[in-house]
């Protein structure tokens, strides 16, 4: 046994990658450049001569824009200096970021949206020459439909707020259709839902009534009861939540909400825990939309681009965005011949390299392989919280009525706080001198206190998640007998402790390096 | 079900280690958190697993159904530009850390936020202003972004935008505004395309928020009386939002020149591929002042230091807006953005450099005169429609040639040409008008093709 630990210790003892890569436009020098521009043709210059004068000189721009001037190796060597300086799921062990389904984004894919055939096609070209484009766009529309129950996609949505904005926008619509908006313009929300289900009806223009969970995690119906009036326009909520606890009351919802005359939209960027297990349409659900960077595999990209298209009930696919992909039995083509459609939520037709990627995922899985993306990735989590709950200063609340979670769960470290002094923050700084991702919190309000969340999707190692509960053991060991460490954490990462004081001051912020010279140079 | 690659725990042996440390027989036991009655027990109609080399071939073949740009020479623009771009960029942003990394802290993913810092610098000097927001979906959703922003800051509910709009943008627009705010639209002068100044002043009112331009206009053409407009909407202590494409900012004034107060753009032209319009990038910059950033619901960076001398860090600012803490009392959605793509922006950008941008916007309109020029010489067309300025897109009427610009555009298909984007549904006013684009990337000869064909195709 102590063999392993130190084993375990070494492979964590972990230094980051710290250049003291200056910004960019410390590295600049007068003259330098990293590209050039491809010139104009001779005949096509002395043909059009001197266009900018065409220009009116008050519109005319007078002095260059103040962009670095390097040449290309040292732009080469900057940016991979700070990419090096960047933690991704190919780094190493990002279990604790629960909500974020942290999964394994295939090579392949990759490959596969690289290619020029993709790449350098324009969304606005001839139907005939993008045959290709709209057969992947088409086959995972219906792929989606088979995996929720849902009878029509729309893949136009970027990322889960902006599906959840849709899903708002289209019940909105639903009830301006049938001459109701006027009266039904309340949208009932839980306050676990992750938090674009109470920010996307408002900006819809919706009021947004939010339920608490009672001492079971999860609201009681009654409390929906009560929600529920001749207001109400639907329900928008994400089941399974983020704490991993699946909402048993979500046929009841449905059937309450249904008979109150709303619709109800259920937010499943949870769903890796139950592809295949569970599909929401069948469950009655009108609406709702997937993460593909989440479940379906497409890489986070640093934060975006992400897609999440929504999925709808036929009785509501008139109001989906336009164009929608359509096939008549021999080409594909863009379908606008929606009269009630809800127009445009973005431009064109979504994030196509990301559709092509969760397409390509979807095939490599097959049925088979979805089963077993959700049974190992809620194996996994389970194993993780009976090693957690072990941890001293640990706790899981609401455990004793969900003891068994989903993909992911949500623990407190209050107690560990009040014994030590170290609560999530400390965690999060130090984790992060293993070599290990820090962990997710969770989104406001602090209804867990002292909250971490952590999900072990599919595609990590058991070896991955005994590290990470050796990590989180190791650090509550450090609070309880030497809390220093870990307040003055981290000590093995690029940088030290951060001055968080701009966040607040007006006088100290700097979003561009321009206002940082202008109130600290 | 075999092990799967992507699978590690799949080997049955684990999986029956990990169960019995759970002290349950079978995963199966592990869902019945799920109540009974609504699990799906059919199983999936889908395909069952795949190997790699079957994907690939699958998914190659389906992909090699599209003609692509080294195919066809396209002439299309319209809110999604085909521009060079550097090999640089397609290194950096397929480097996997910046590929897979999500929302981890400064001390992990420092390069992350530097790299983003430093998109949102450049941007700033482009168009001039201290603060730009994180990077959000696209330009119309940015441009919604901006109109909400106006709505709160001014406490009013109007908002004017020009009628030569796209109308896919105005879709988003008021998708995104939501019950904030209403936009009407301005009328233009048919002879020059630019903002028919006596309606702006008819419209304009004690409740509108904002007066929102772009330039270039979707037209292609110039809108030159920016400092007018501005100062027409400041008077009646509305806004003035500006919309810009950034490649144009190599020689355009910065649109806080002549009085912008939020500006807002499409990235896409910095170095992304166009990827069938799936790849794009909306920035936006405003004034650096309290009342402007706590009314966007965007998330914002500023650059600080750490505990030791000489360290440079992040900090998140005024964090209670976003929805993250607000939830629905914030002021816009926010979340996933498009960050990797600000990270090629930010490469484009610093490889481009000053000079760069200068002459790179140069060779652009210098296209896209020879391209006018050319297209003018043949009999029927009228182009550009407008008596102003272009930069890299303009107007082709067919009205006299007594064809649709459908038919011109099927019949140009068999030159491999693909011609401008249709626009005589969206503004029928115009007649049979189609939006042209050229770019650094049309060669004369790709100019001259165009034109030969037309001709062929007008006889």
């Amino acid at each position: 046994m102590q063999e392993t630990v130190k084993g375990v210790e070494r492979e964590l003892a972990y230094t980051a990658v710290a250049w003291n890569e200056p910004i960019i436009y410390q590295l600049s020098k007068p003259g330098r450049r990293g590209s050039m521009a491809p010139r104009p043709d001779k005949k096509v210059e002395a043909m059009v001569g001197d266009v900018l004068s065409k220009i009116p000189e008050e519109i005319r721009r007078k002095r260059l824009p103040n962009l670095p001037e390097l040449s290309e190796p040292e732009v080469v060597r900057h940016y991979i200096r700070l990419s090096q300086q960047t933690y991704g799921v190919d780094s190493g062990i990002s279990v604790g970021v629960g909500t974020c389904t942290m999964k394994y984004s295939p090579k392949v894919n990759e490959a596969l949206v690289r290619s020029p055939k993709l790449t350098d096609i324009h969304p606005l070209q001839h139907e005939e020459t993008v045959q290709g484009a709209l057969e992947i766009m088409y086959r995972l529309g219906k792929w989606l439909c088979e995996i929720s129950g849902m009878d029509e996609f729309s893949l136009q949505p970027r990322a889960g707020a902006h599906a959840v904005l849709t899903n708002a926008q289209i019940i909105r619509k639903y009830h301006e259709l049938n001459g109701e908006l006027d009266q039904r313009n309340e949208i009932i929300t839980t306050v676990l839902s992750h938090p674009c289900n109470g920010a996307g009806p408002a900006v819809a223009g919706f009021k947004v009534i939010t339920l608490y969970p009672d001492e079971t995690g999860i609201p009681n119906l009654d409390a929906l009861k009560a929600a529920v009036s001749k207001h109400t326009a639907g329900l928008m909520i994400t089941d399974p939540y983020d704490t991993g606890v699946f909402d048993r009351n979500i046929v009841e919802y449905i059937r309450i909400i249904h008979e109150a005359g709303g619709l109800v939209a259920i937010d499943q960027a949870n769903a890796n825990s139950i592809l295949g297990r569970l599909r929401i349409g069948d469950v009655g659900a009108d609406l709702c939309h997937f993460n593909l960077h989440k479940s379906f595999s497409t890489p986070h990209a640093s934060s975006g681009p992400g897609s999440a298209p929504i999925g709808v009930k036929k009785e509501l696919s008139k109001f989906l965005p336009v164009p929608v992909v359509a096939y008549d039995g021999t080409k594909y083509y863009l379908d606008y011949d929606r009269p009630h459609t809800i127009g445009k939520t973005a431009g064109f037709y979504g994030v196509i390299p990301n559709i092509v990627r969760a397409y390509a995922w979807i095939m490599s899985m097959g049925a088979d392989g979805l089963m077993e993306t959700s049974e190992v990735a809620v194996m996994n989590n389970n194993y993780l919280i009976q090693k957690l709950l072990k941890v001293r200063g640990v706790s899981l609340p609401w455990s004793e009525s969900h003891p068994r979670r989903l993909q992911e769960a949500r623990f407190s470290l209050q107690r560990m706080k009040e014994e030590t002094g170290i609560g999530v923050d400390g965690l999060n700084r130090r984790i992060v001198d293993f070599g290990i991702q820090r962990c997710f919190p969770a989104h406001e309000p602090p209804i867990v206190p002292e909250p971490f969340t952590p999900e072990p999707p599919e595609s990590n190692s058991k070896e991955d998640i005994d590290k990470f509960a050796w990590a989180i053991q190791r650090i509550s060991d450090e609070a309880y007998s030497n809390p220093q460490i870990v307040q003055e954490a981290p000590h093995n990462c690029a940088i030290a402790k951060v001055d968080y004081s701009p966040s607040k001051d007006p006088k100290k912020w700097a979003l561009t390096w321009r206002a940082y010279l202008k109130k600290h140079g | 079900m075999p092990v799967h690659p992507y699978i590690p725990n799949s080997v049955p042996e684990i999986k029956k280690e990990m169960l019995r440390a759970l002290g349950v027989k079978d995963a199966e036991e592990l869902f019945t958190v799920i109540p009974e009655e609504i699990k799906f027990r059919k199983g999936l109609n889908l395909p069952s697993s795949a190997s790699e080399y079957e994907v690939r071939r699958h998914v190659e073949q389906i992909l090699s159904k599209n003609r692509n740009s080294g195919e066809i020479v396209s002439f299309l623009g319209g809110g999604c530009w085909s521009h060079y771009v550097p090999a640089v960029c397609d290194e950096i942003n397929s480097r996997s850390e910046f590929l897979t990394a999500y929302t981890g802290d400064v001390y992990s993913d420092l390069g992350r936020y530097q790299a983003l810092f430093e998109f949102q610098s450049m941007i700033g000097e482009l168009v001039e202003m201290d603060a730009v927001t994180f990077p959000t979906y696209d330009w119309p959703t940015a441009a919604g972004d901006a109109l909400r922003m106006a709505a709160l800051i001014t406490g009013r509910h109007e908002v004017l935008v020009p009628k030569t709009i796209s109308p896919d943008r105005l879709s988003v627009m008021g998708n995104f505004c939501g019950n904030l705010a209403k936009i009407k639209q301005v009328e233009y002068d048919r002879q020059n395309g630019r903002m028919n100044l006596e309606d702006l002043k008819s419209k304009l009112s004690t409740d509108t928020a904002a007066v929102y331009i772009e330039n270039p206009s979707y037209l292609g053409f110039i809108e030159t009386q920016c400092r007018e407009i501005g100062e027409i909407a400041h008077e009646k202590g509305a806004l003035l939002l500006v919309g810009v494409e950034p490649l144009s900012l190599g020689i355009l004034a910065p649109p806080s020149e002549y009085g912008a107060d939020i500006v807002c753009g499409e990235g896409q032209p910095l170095g992304v591929h166009m990827s069938y319009g799936g790849a794009s990038l909306g920035f936006l910059a405003c004034r650096d002042e309290e009342r402007y950033l706590s009314t966007t619901g965007h998330r914002l960076i500023s650059i600080t230091r750490t505990k030791r001398e000489g360290e440079w860090g992040f900090t998140y600012v005024l964090p209670e807006r976003s929805m993250y803490a607000a939830r629905d009392k914030s002021a816009s959605i926010t979340g996933t953005g498009t960050i990797l793509w600000a990270i090629t922006g930010a490469v484009y950008l610093s490889l481009l450099g000053p000079k760069g941008i200068q002459e790179l916007a140069e060779t652009i309109m210098k296209n896209s005169y020879y391209a006018i020029k050319r297209l003018s010489e043949i009999n029927g067309v009228s182009v550009p429609l407008f008596d102003s300025p272009h930069f890299e897109e303009f107007t082709v009427n067919f009205d006299k040639t007594r064809k649709t610009v459908r038919e011109v555009n099927e019949a140009l298909m068999k030159f491999r040409v693909q011609g401008g984007k249709d626009i005589s549904s969206e503004f029928p006013e115009l007649g049979n008008t189609a939006l042209y684009c050229t770019t650094e990337l049309h060669t004369r000869e790709d100019i001259d093709k165009l034109a030969s064909a037309l001709e062929e195709v007008l006889k």
